[in-house]
């Protein structure tokens, strides 16, 4: 019998010893260039950090790669970020350069520190997930590929965050980043009426209906359910609960953008992302058009916001019709909400621009 | 000779690290990579997913943990059949010795693909692809080197936190030891899965937040101070003389109007009953301005993605608890939480819809809490009042 509950290690004997004997003693940090930053504590000790991009799905050759520099450099200690980044981190400020050039020879970009384009929160896509209306892995690499200026030097005014997911479970932080690519389905699922009793529980899938269009069969006789296709905005949720329902399709399935979310509360509270462009096909294997959107919104981002503005506070201040005229993307009835809460989104003022 | 993967082959090139070439280093040696890359190939050809809805195996003990995973075309891909992930539980901020690392990965050539997501999006290791009958085996191999598996289904997942005072000036509460603790004691809430639907907890150590706890978890901790932020004038002093345009970019960005600054002077002061911790002027001025020193929590509670009733931000719940272990305050909190989800909560509803549903007011004396004036951005505005 295996041992069980016994939680994950103890982090206590991950650390390297400058952080042990640092704990809780930092003073003030900066950012020395892209990529690099200094940590200086109360006791006079410095931590000097380098940040590597990562694809995030990696082999372990990749994992064992990264270890072998944190053995050379950094006494066999290393850290992932909350946004998949990799740090290497060293008290000797000579061994900075050695593991910039180190990463580098393995193909990493140096960066995501600062007022930058860090690295894509993202999702399993076609790779596992059986739900999915897009690819997360090739999408991040396409956006990063063409963005990766952004990654590796300060060309902003504040950070901007990407995120991807792959359904509307919008697993990740797509719901709060700057910039968020989301996979949608635009055609309602197909319902096997020969297997749903046998593999679904009814009652669940009905209930799993945001918007109540599904309901029992009107056919007594069929033990199924049937969906009112008027009430149907291809969410997927009852796909989740119920394998008779699929709705994945090569032309319907694509993905939306949203923008301007945040989560911390520096000057503006958190804020959700909200619709920029509502449907692109999927074009694998690199997205052009979602690309060269999200390059056009960054661009203009960068040109007219304020520093240490993020993408949503920016947004706030011209107003979305603004953002509309700047960037050139058309306003369409998708934009409008019409859920639960969709009054409060509308313009209750005679303030606005032509 | 052509290529197998002419699509994915376009995914080699370009200066971002690629994930097709990580999945072919392990195709080298795995078939299981190999075909792996066969299906998502054929994904990016017909611009569908290839696995198959669902899949339900474990290991013994556990109700979760692991996800089932079949393509539905083995036929042309026999080795990627059976494609499960197991969620390993990561140490707390994501730090590793590279022995630890090794170890893992070494574990995992022998039982899996040899693929992995350092991280989920929840913070666990991922290992990503193995066979039903490699599930046991590699779990108990796991354990004997100290991994547990994270959570997965209805039950509480695995929590994880910012890098807190490990690395960072910053940090209002340990946020690494926290989690730490949480995890540990709530082991059995965590492997067994009991409840309406999944809970998620995360700290961060201020309210920069990230690890976006406040979006990304059911029970939001995140690290604040009650006194007043610390100013060191000389530091003040010497951001003037390098050129900072204090008055335009920090002290008019103040959400709160706090900040007053006396350029012939240049001296920064604040009215600390109007500063509302945002953080903007410590972040930018991370030599002269930190947080205060009577240090806690703010708890907020509800953030969850948008299926079923739309996306929420975590909301206000304590706005401030001290946060020393053993913590028993924030314990008996979640045990109160949960008591009365359980209770209430309908089939696949997470605790923010539960509360939308039967109302905050009733939430609120279930778990002995009582209403504030920070619970809410402002009062209802309409009469529709119950008494």
């Amino acid at each position: 019998m295996a041992r069980t509950d016994i939680g994950p290690p103890d982090y206590r004997l991950m650390l390297p010893e400058t952080i042990t004997s640092n704990y809780g003693k930092w003073k003030y940090h900066e950012i020395l260039k892209p990529g690099v930053m200094k940590h200086v504590s109360e006791t006079g000790d410095e931590l000097y950090t380098v940040r590597a991009g990562s694809p995030r799905l990696v082999s372990i050759d990749f994992i064992r790669d990264i270890c072998d520099i944190a053995d050379k450099y950094c006494d066999g200690h290393l850290r992932f970020t909350s946004r998949f980044n990799i740090e290497l981190m060293t008290p000797k400020k000579e061994n900075v350069d050695g593991i910039i050039g180190d990463l580098k020879k393995l193909g990493l970009p140096i960066g995501g520190i600062g007022d930058c384009i860090s690295n894509i929160v993202h999702t399993q896509g076609w790779i596992h997930c059986h739900s999915a209306a897009t690819d997360a892995s090739g999408l991040v690499k396409s956006i990063m590929d063409e963005l990766y200026e952004y990654f590796t030097e300060f060309k902003l005014h504040a950070k901007l965050r990407i995120a991807v997911a792959c359904c509307i479970n919008m697993c990740g932080a797509v719901h709060c980043s700057d910039l968020a690519v989301v996979g949608i389905h635009t055609t309602p699922p197909k319902v096997n009426h020969e297997k749903l009793a046998s593999t679904c529980e009814i009652p669940s899938v009905i209930a799993s209906c945001p918007t109540g269009a599904i309901r029992r069969h009107s056919d007594k006789n069929i033990n199924s359910v049937e969906v009112r296709e008027e009430r149907c905005m291809y969410c997927g949720n009852c796909y989740t609960v119920c394998p008779s329902m699929p709705l994945a399709d090569p032309d319907g399935d694509g993905v939306a953008i949203y923008v301007g979310g945040k989560v911390s509360n520096s000057r503006k509270p958190p804020m959700f992302s909200r619709l920029a462009v509502p449907f692109i096909p999927n074009n694998p294997p690199r997205w052009p058009e979602v690309t060269s959107i999200l390059k056009k919104i960054v661009e203009v981002y960068a040109r007219d916001s304020k520093k240490y503005e993020r993408l949503g506070e920016w947004i706030q201040r011209i107003g979305w019709e603004r953002f509309f005229a700047l960037t050139n993307i058309p306003f369409t009835e998708q934009h409008i909400d019409d859920f639960t809460y969709a009054t409060e989104t509308f313009r209750a003022t005679t303030q606005f621009k032509w | 000779m052509a290529s197998d993967t002419p699509l994915l082959d376009e995914l080699e090139k370009g200066p971002w690290p690629s994930f097709v070439k990580e999945i072919k280093r392990s195709a080298g040696k795995s078939p299981k990579a190999k075909d792996l890359l066969g299906v998502v190939e054929q994904s990016y050809k017909d611009k569908i997913t290839h696995w198959k809805h669902g899949g339900i195996v474990g290991v013994t003990g556990y109700g979760g943990g692991v996800i089932g995973r079949y393509t539905d075309i083995p036929e042309k891909f026999p080795n990627a059949e059976q494609m499960h992930t197991i969620r390993v539980n990561h140490p707390s901020g994501w730090f590793y010795t590279t022995k630890a690392l090794r170890t893992v990965c070494d574990i995992w050539e022998k039982h899996g693909s040899g693929l992995t997501n350092m991280h989920g999006s929840t913070g666990d290791i991922i290992l990503l692809g193995t066979d039903t009958d490699q599930l046991q085996p590699a779990f108990n191999t796991l354990t004997e080197n100290g991994f547990d598996l994270g959570g997965s289904g209805s039950a509480l997942r695995t929590p994880s936190g910012c890098v807190g005072p490990a690395r960072c000036e910053w940090a209002c509460i340990d946020s690494p030891h926290l989690i730490y603790d949480l995890t540990q004691t709530f082991q059995d809430e965590l492997h067994r899965p009991r409840w309406p639907y999944k809970f998620k907890i995360k700290a961060s150590a201020c309210p920069n937040d990230c690890v976006a706890a406040i979006a990304r978890a059911d029970f939001t901790i995140i690290g604040t101070w009650r006194d007043s932020i610390r100013i060191d004038q000389a530091a003040v002093k010497e951001y003037a003389s390098k050129g900072l345009d204090i008055e335009n970019l920090i002290v008019a960005r103040c959400p709160g109007q706090a900040l007053e600054y006396d350029a012939k002077a240049q001296k920064l002061s604040v009215k600390p009953q109007d500063c509302l911790r945002c953080m903007h002027c410590i972040s930018k001025m991370t030599k002269a301005i930190r947080p205060g020193k009577e240090t806690g929590a703010t708890i907020l509670i509800g953030g969850k993605a948008p299926i079923l009733r739309g996306a929420f931000l975590s909301w206000v719940l304590v706005p401030f608890i001290k946060v020393e272990p053993p913590y028993t305050e924030i314990k008996e909190l979640l045990e109160k939480i949960w008591d009365w989800w359980d209770e209430h909560g309908r089939n696949r509803e997470r605790i923010a819809e539960t509360i939308g549903r039967l109302g905050l007011k009733d939430f609120l004396k279930a778990v002995d809490l009582k209403p504030i004036p920070q619970m809410v951005y402002h009062p209802r505005s309409n009469p529709f009042v119950f008494f």
